[in-house]
């Protein structure tokens, strides 16, 4: 069964808390015979089995659904976020995409405004941040509404659902030069401002969500499309454009959506 | 007033304002091309372009004006933006992140854009103010031979040559860039925007890089040329004086 398992060079950042230098350890001792049908995360799994086994502190990294859905997973290998295969969360990348023998280094994605909290995990809380300024629509509640009872075209239905199509994951952040998330912000600003229940909140919407994310460090985007390149949803960098056009209007407007 | 901050403390509006102002810049280096692409029709009509736009204050100061305030706020905006992200990733990956499809061109428009200011400054200094003596003697007026002198020194030419390969590189990001930065973005346009910009970019790079080769290759600024440049001026000379001897 040689051909179903694989040795690895693997390396791990290993770092104790946020205050810690952290470092990368040689874990190539545990990660001989990995299963090619292992995902990474499994790979990770049994790596931290045989740490355990020898004493050792398993190593931390976030997951949850793992089935690529989530957003919760996420680390740069080989200096790729997620992995190299495109459109593939850290969970859904199989070991069988490695060859045998080949040198992985594993790193938590890096960006100011992702402080490490352990090993591969970082504290991403600051994404909430954003979509807490401004990532919903107000409406009254009450009953449910009728179905369709707001139209809305299929086009922009459909772009609209592109955008939703986010995770949440950060990897764009992790990709870019300059550790900016504007892919992931344009994408949360895109998916309410292109359907008819975002437009009464548009551009106070689209300037909260910005001094949010300015707020809390990111970068700037200076469009290299790294962010689109290594996102597993496949975002386009279209929706920062839009996000721009949207960030100029907003500075013509009042508080209100008034052109000043 | 608090739209004005959205446009210059947001990250999305300093971006607007260096593209908008790379825009002033892109359009002015294709009109700049334009007008230099004139010594291949003749001195006379190379010179008398020159002496038309000495010869118009509001089109020479009004371009100088735009020209300059745009510089300063690409440059002052780019700085601060720099900063920003220098600091978004105050701890850097131990081992390297890959670039999958970022272009060289826009990896290095932090350098092309401080050479390009650089060589911008050689250039004013070497043709406007004060004008040297690169290759023969400054003719405030005598624009032809000036360029002709300047370009027939060997390294002159080498910086002008090396200089436009970093502004058609500067370019070449930046046509695209801008445009995704102000929002000019549809699925119907997008493969024609990218064309364009390129088509410009290389268009400003490839044309000012062939003047100097035009004028190494002796492509134009013969010695019969250089003569009716300067007769011009020596025509005009004697004409003066015979006029200011009639005055007498």
């Amino acid at each position: 069964m040689s051909d179903d398992t694989i040795d690895l060079r693997l390396h791990v950042w290993r770092q104790r808390g946020p205050g810690d230098e952290g470092r990368f350890a040689d874990y190539s001792k545990y990660a001989k015979r990995i299963s090619t049908h292992a995902s990474f995360l499994e790979m990770l799994d049994v790596v931290n089995e045989r740490l355990a086994a020898d004493g050792e502190r398993p190593i931390a990294f976030d997951h949850d659904c793992r089935e690529g859905i989530c957003g919760m997973c996420g680390a740069v290998i080989n200096g790729v976020p997620h992995g190299h295969r495109t459109l593939t969360t850290t969970c859904q990348l199989h070991m069988r995409e490695f060859q045998n023998g080949a040198e992985v280094f594993v790193e938590p994605f890096r960006a100011t405004a992702f402080p490490v909290i352990e090993d591969l995990m970082v504290d991403r809380s600051s994404f909430d941040t954003i979509v807490q300024a401004g990532g919903y629509v107000s409406v009254r509640t009450g009953a449910a509404p009728d179905a369709n009872e707001i139209p809305v075209p299929k086009q922009i239905a459909d772009r609209a659902m592109d955008a939703a199509a986010c995770i949440g994951c950060g990897a764009c952040v992790a990709a870019c030069p300059n550790a900016s998330a504007s892919l992931f912000l344009s994408a949360k600003l895109a998916h309410l401002n292109l359907l008819p229940q975002g437009q009464p909140e548009r551009y106070r919407r689209t300037r909260a969500m910005l001094a949010a994310h300015d707020d809390a460090g990111f970068g700037g985007c200076t469009n290299h499309r790294e962010c689109e390149a290594a996102c597993p949803k496949g975002i386009s960098t279209d929706f920062i454009a839009r996000m721009n056009r949207d960030v100029i209007v907003a500075s013509l407007t009042d508080k209100d959506g008034n052109l000043i | 007033m608090q739209a004005v901050l959205t446009l210059t403390r947001s990250t999305v509006g300093q971006k607007v304002v260096v593209a908008v102002t790379g825009v002033i810049l892109f359009g002015f280096v294709i009109g700049h091309l334009a007008g230099n692409l004139l010594l291949f029709v003749g001195p006379e009509a190379f010179n008398a372009y020159a002496a038309g736009i000495k010869g118009n204050p509001p089109l020479l100061w009004g371009t100088r004006v735009t020209l300059l305030v745009s510089v300063v706020l690409h440059v002052t905006f780019t700085m601060q933006l720099a900063r920003r992200n220098a600091t978004a990733r105050a701890r850097g990956y131990q081992k390297p992140r890959k670039d999958q499809i970022t272009t060289y061109a826009a990896r290095t428009m932090i350098l092309s854009g401080p050479l390009l200011f650089a060589y911008i400054l050689f250039h004013i200094a070497h043709f406007t103010a004060p004008g040297l003596d690169l290759g023969g003697t400054f003719h405030p007026e005598n624009v032809y031979a000036n360029v002709v002198n300047g370009f027939r020194t060997w390294w002159v030419s080498a910086i002008y040559i090396f200089a436009n390969f970093l502004l058609g590189l500067h370019l070449f990001h930046g046509g695209w860039s801008a445009a995704q930065s102000i929002g000019a973005q549809s699925p119907k346009y997008d493969a024609l925007k990218k064309q364009v910009a390129v088509g410009l970019a290389v268009f400003v790079s490839a044309g000012n890089i062939f003047i100097p080769i035009a004028v190494l290759t002796q492509l134009i600024g013969s010695a019969d040329q250089l003569a009716r440049a300067q007769a011009a001026f020596e025509t005009e000379a004697v004409t003066e004086a015979a006029t200011g001897a009639e005055e007498e």
